[in-house]
């Protein structure tokens, strides 16, 4: 908590973030770079999907970036609501866009490998619309938090929503063991270790680690942006 | 309880003085449910195979268009603070408002529905499951509908941004309920889907009224 405080004054967070933002910047190329090189050139075909495997690479850390983006949304509208933690509002405000581009990816290039592996683009199976409204809900987050003259109020009514939609998260990540779904049950975080080969696996934890580290750096420039647009926001007011 | 009786007696007395509000959705309901098979043709197969969805859709959309007067009206005269004032849970009060919302849309489109679901050839046990499910399934699409219409109090674009909010939310109860009409004119067991909508429905019942009492609290500042 004491962190959490920490960085609720905005020029202290700033200071924080520019300290951390070249070293994040140099991990992320470096990551990105590394998990490209295994998942382009350093990992095989894989016997029954090709080439096309090596979209997997971008999908499955794109979706799990996608879900961690709302759950974390959900966090900073908690910190909002209980604390009036005025950072959350702002970094939920830089880290809702971010996230919906995750879900999108997600949602694009899994129909893009499913048109050669289902023969379709899209099925109406329970994984993929469940991640098809997490899109819609980030939107509506969106929508929301810049839908009031006021902006502390579209602030605070996108908390209430980002904690009423955090129920979608569970029906997504367990929509393939409760529903027969084409999409393929978990693969990679199962009870008895991963049942994918190493050489996928490895390219595709780099992957996750590179993203994660992108994620992270867009939501922590975004937030800074947000603070100096509050703050010219308020030099208008004032003026 | 008297509190909350009374506030749902004046939501009922307050539509009973102007029913052309509820007249308008209901007529909606109607139309736009006609609409199906002017637009997709006339074969009976075809329209019987997607009866179930063509009026869960309808309803569900009928319900969403009378929502964003909800608040609206008793904000704008001040009725809300008031309510904001009294000593007295808040989410009771908006629990009563959907119970109002519920009992002028919810239960007339589900009274309705089946008479619509003759026009397009439902037999005679998925016109009765269409009632039970709907019958179950509106006071959570009133109940989320209610959420939507607390948080958009006030904002720009107001409706649309409403039916943004509360479609993706209203999801789950639209498959289950078109599915167990669709489960019951197959012949199978449709209990399962309509213990499902139940407790979508209680879950709806146990969480938003919390949200939509933070909703309106933080409106009233």
């Amino acid at each position: 908590m004491a962190d959490l405080h920490f960085l609720a004054n905005p020029a202290r967070f700033r200071r924080f973030s520019q300290r951390v933002l070249p070293a994040l910047s140099l991990a992320s190329v470096l990551a990105l770079a590394i998990g490209l090189y295994f998942a382009l050139i350093e990992s095989p075909p894989d016997y029954q999907q090709g080439e096309t495997v090596r979209i997997m690479f971008v999908h499955v850390p794109s979706a799990w970036l996608a879900m961690a983006g709302y759950g974390l949304l959900a966090v900073l509208g908690a910190a909002l609501l209980v604390w009036r933690h005025p950072l959350a509002a702002l970094m939920a405000r830089a880290a809702a866009p971010v996230g919906a581009c995750f879900a999108l990816v997600c949602l694009l290039t899994g129909s893009l490998w499913g048109r050669p592996m289902w023969g379709t683009y899209w099925v109406w199976d329970a994984r993929l619309t469940s991640m098809l409204l997490l899109f819609f809900l980030y939107l509506g987050h969106i929508a929301l938090s810049r839908a009031y003259d006021d902006s502390a109020r579209g602030d605070r009514a996108a908390a209430i929503l980002a904690l009423v939609g955090v129920i979608n998260l569970p029906i997504i990540k367990f929509s393939v063991d409760w529903w027969n779904t084409l999409h393929q049950p978990a693969s990679v975080a199962r009870l008895g270790g991963p049942s994918i080969h190493p050489t996928i696996l490895v390219p595709l934890l780099w992957m996750a680690v590179a993203l994660l580290l992108l994620f992270v750096l867009l939501v922590l420039v975004r937030t800074e942006t947000e603070i100096d647009r509050r703050r010219l926001e308020t030099a208008d007011q004032l003026s | 309880m008297s509190g909350f009786a009374a506030l749902v007696a004046r939501d009922l007395r307050l539509v009973w003085r102007r029913p052309g509000d509820v007249a308008v959705v209901l007529a909606f309901f109607v139309v736009a449910t006609v609409l199906f098979p002017l637009g997709i043709g006339p074969e009976a197969n075809v329209l019987a195979r997607i009866a179930a969805g063509v009026l869960w859709c309808a309803a569900l959309f009928a319900s969403l268009l009378s929502l964003d007067r909800l608040f609206a009206s008793d904000y704008e005269d001040g009725t809300l603070d008031l309510l904001l004032l009294a000593p007295w849970p808040l989410e009771l009060a908006a629990l009563a408002k959907c119970a109002a919302h519920w009992i002028v849309t919810g239960l007339p489109l589900a009274v309705l529905a089946p008479f619509l679901g003759i026009a397009f050839g439902l037999d005679a046990k998925s016109l009765l499951a269409l009632a039970a499910t709907l019958l179950v399934g509106t006071p959570t699409l009133s109940l989320i509908g209610g959420l939507a219409a607390a948080l958009t109090l006030g904002a720009r674009r107001g409706g649309a941004l409403l039916a943004l909010l509360a479609l993706p939310l209203c999801v789950p109860t639209l498959i289950f309920g078109a599915g167990a009409v669709e489960s019951r004119a197959i012949g199978e067991d449709f209990s399962t889907h309509l213990a499902i909508l139940a407790a979508l429905a209680l879950v709806a019942l146990a969480t938003t009224p919390w949200a939509m009492a933070a909703a309106l609290r933080q409106a009233g500042e």
